[in-house]
């Protein structure tokens, strides 16, 4: 392993971040403080508590996963979009490294930013709300895990994407809708019967279950499934970083 | 010395179909400038590309000290710095940040002194800490050159060094070289300007549509490439060339008012003060005098016709 290759890649990565710390904390802190003001006091107010969860608390797991899946996905496909965009990617590519070596690097800083404004959103959450946390490992697990695995689609993403509307395209079209579908603002047993079915094919269903599992003690599905799912989605990503790295698609000539 | 990097016989067909290479082949000999002269499209950039690792060749082999640039990525890469043609470097970021980044990721620990010194060489140390989108275009390549040193690589490419530098610049640039050469670095460059290969080189590789031509040292090939000529037009047109005249072997324009006259730019005497005396002195008003030196392929055709390849 060349150790010195993925330190150099994740602290020129962070320093990025550092540079719009300011940006970086107030963006996330203001749009969970509107959500809380909205949904959690004007509305929430007049919402019974969900499963004995009072409805400002119950939605707070869905917030922070909200902005841990945009912002994971954003970081890190801007992560090596942007060397692919301004040319620098040549060095890569000559450098003695090997893919893991680069995943490790971009998707380790991007998960270490999303990780961060969650924790961040998450500090916000109790200005506002009481929040009683059940299962802290397990929420920092899947907090990790979720940071983890879309910021490796995030990855694929940005080696995917040919132009900057390509970056925002799989962003705005697909992941926004499967969170705010994922039950991030209600529990899926709210819904009609037949919708019940439907969403369960939604993978982001079983991150936000297991979050609020471990935040409330309470699920929509079971918390084994939840791990399994999430699971088999950071695998089936590293594996077709794998087969990018191989055939060199869309970077290597 | 000993052969470096050896490239045998290397094919480069690109996905649309377009061969870029076409079995080309070039023992590089350690501690040496070579230059990669030929025109636009040649396949200059393609083939270092290749022996980088930017693009994987076709086939053929290629390997640096004796080891494949594929088995043996990690000994070999460590062991080249690239310095590409087009400027591509992180606009938001620090000088000496990008400097450190390169040699990070070239697997070398840091090493603050050495850095800090390669700076001074390319006399970039007081805009160690200004942002790269800070700096003149120069000064922007420079740092391209720090980034590929930052890891002490032993092999440097160099491609298009000076592609739309200026004349001042490409001096300094051409000093640089020559500091590094004496370090011990061995040097390939791409360049489509004889002069460069001239002033610099101590080998020239000429290529053209995928192949290396062939390889020569410098002095060798510059004698064949020196050829110059000088095209005077006659104020009255004349019927034959004066018997004065004859030594130099001038071609009279059929119209009677040109006369042409070709020389060597590295003879000892090119003749043409003479033939300026000589031409007054037999009584011919000059209108006109120009010089003209052959294109690059014209040398080329010139070079393959001598060579009868």
């Amino acid at each position: 392993m060349n150790f010195q290759a993925i330190a150099a890649i994740y602290t020129f990565e962070m320093a990025r971040f550092f540079r719009t710390l300011k940006q970086s904390f107030i963006s996330p802190v203001l749009s969970t403080s509107l959500y809380f003001v909205v949904f959690g006091t004007a509305i929430g107010s007049r919402m019974e508590a969900v499963d004995g969860v009072a409805y400002g608390a119950f939605i707070v797991p869905g917030l922070i996963m909200l902005s841990v899946m945009t912002q994971s996905i954003s970081n890190a496909s801007f992560g090596i979009y942007f060397p692919k965009f301004i040319g620098t990617i040549y060095e890569l590519l000559s450098a003695p490294v090997n893919f893991l070596e680069i995943v490790i690097g971009y998707v380790g800083a991007a998960a270490t930013k999303s990780l961060f404004i969650g924790l961040v959103i998450l500090g916000t959450a109790y200005l506002f709300v009481d929040l009683d946390i059940q299962h802290p490992i397990a929420m920092m697990s899947f907090l990790l895990l979720t940071c983890l695995s879309f910021s490796l689609l995030g990855f694929i993403i940005g080696i995917w994407a040919g132009n900057f509307e390509q970056l925002n395209l799989v962003p705005m079209l697909v992941v926004t809708p499967l969170v705010f579908l994922g039950g991030s603002f209600y529990s899926i047993s709210m819904l009609p019967e037949f919708w019940q079915t439907v969403t369960l094919f939604n993978p982001v269903v079983y991150l936000i279950s297991g979050f609020r599992w471990a935040f409330f003690g309470k699920a929509d599905v079971a918390i084994g499934i939840s791990l399994g799912a999430i699971a088999l989605f950071t695998l089936a990503c590293m594996g077709f970083i794998w087969w990018i790295f191989k055939t060199g698609w869309r970077i290597r000539s | 010395m000993s052969v470096i990097v050896s490239v045998q016989n290397v094919r480069k067909t690109y996905d649309g179909g377009f061969e870029a290479l076409k079995g080309a082949s070039l023992d590089i000999q350690e501690g040496e400038i070579i230059a990669l002269l030929g025109p636009n499209g040649a396949g200059k950039t393609t083939l270092i590309s290749t022996i980088c690792g930017i693009s994987s060749p076709t086939s053929g082999a290629i390997t640096v000290a004796g080891m494949d640039i594929a088995r043996d990525y990690r000994r070999v890469r460590a062991m080249i710095g690239l310095v590409p043609q087009e400027i591509a470097l992180e606009p938001f970021e620090t000088v000496i940040n990008s400097v450190r980044f390169s040699r990070g990721l070239f697997g070398k620990a840091k090493n603050e002194a050495y850095l800090d010194e390669i700076l001074k060489t390319l006399s970039l140390f007081d805009k160690k800490e200004s942002k790269v989108m800070a700096l003149s275009g120069g000064m922007k390549r420079r740092v391209l050159i720090a980034k590929a040193l930052a890891h002490e690589p032993k092999v440097l490419f160099l491609d298009e060094p000076t592609a739309g530098v200026d004349v001042e610049l490409r001096k300094d640039m051409w000093n640089t070289v020559a500091k590094l050469k004496e370090q011990g670095v061995t040097i390939i460059l791409t360049t489509h300007y004889i002069e460069e290969a001239e002033a610099i080189a101590d080998r020239i590789a000429v290529i053209n549509g995928g192949e290396i031509l062939l390889v020569e040292d410098k002095a060798a090939l510059m004698a064949r490439m020196g050829k110059k000529q000088i095209r005077i037009e006659l104020l009255e047109p004349v019927s034959e060339i004066p018997a004065k005249l004859a030594p130099y072997g001038l071609e009279l324009a059929p119209d009677g008012a040109g006369l042409t006259y070709s020389y060597d730019t590295n003879a000892e005497r090119t003749g043409i003060t003479g033939l300026l005396n000589d031409l007054q002195a037999a009584g011919l008003q000059m209108r006109d005098v120009q010089t003209q030196q052959s294109s690059l392929e014209d040398i080329f055709v010139d070079l393959l016709q001598e060579d009868g390849v």
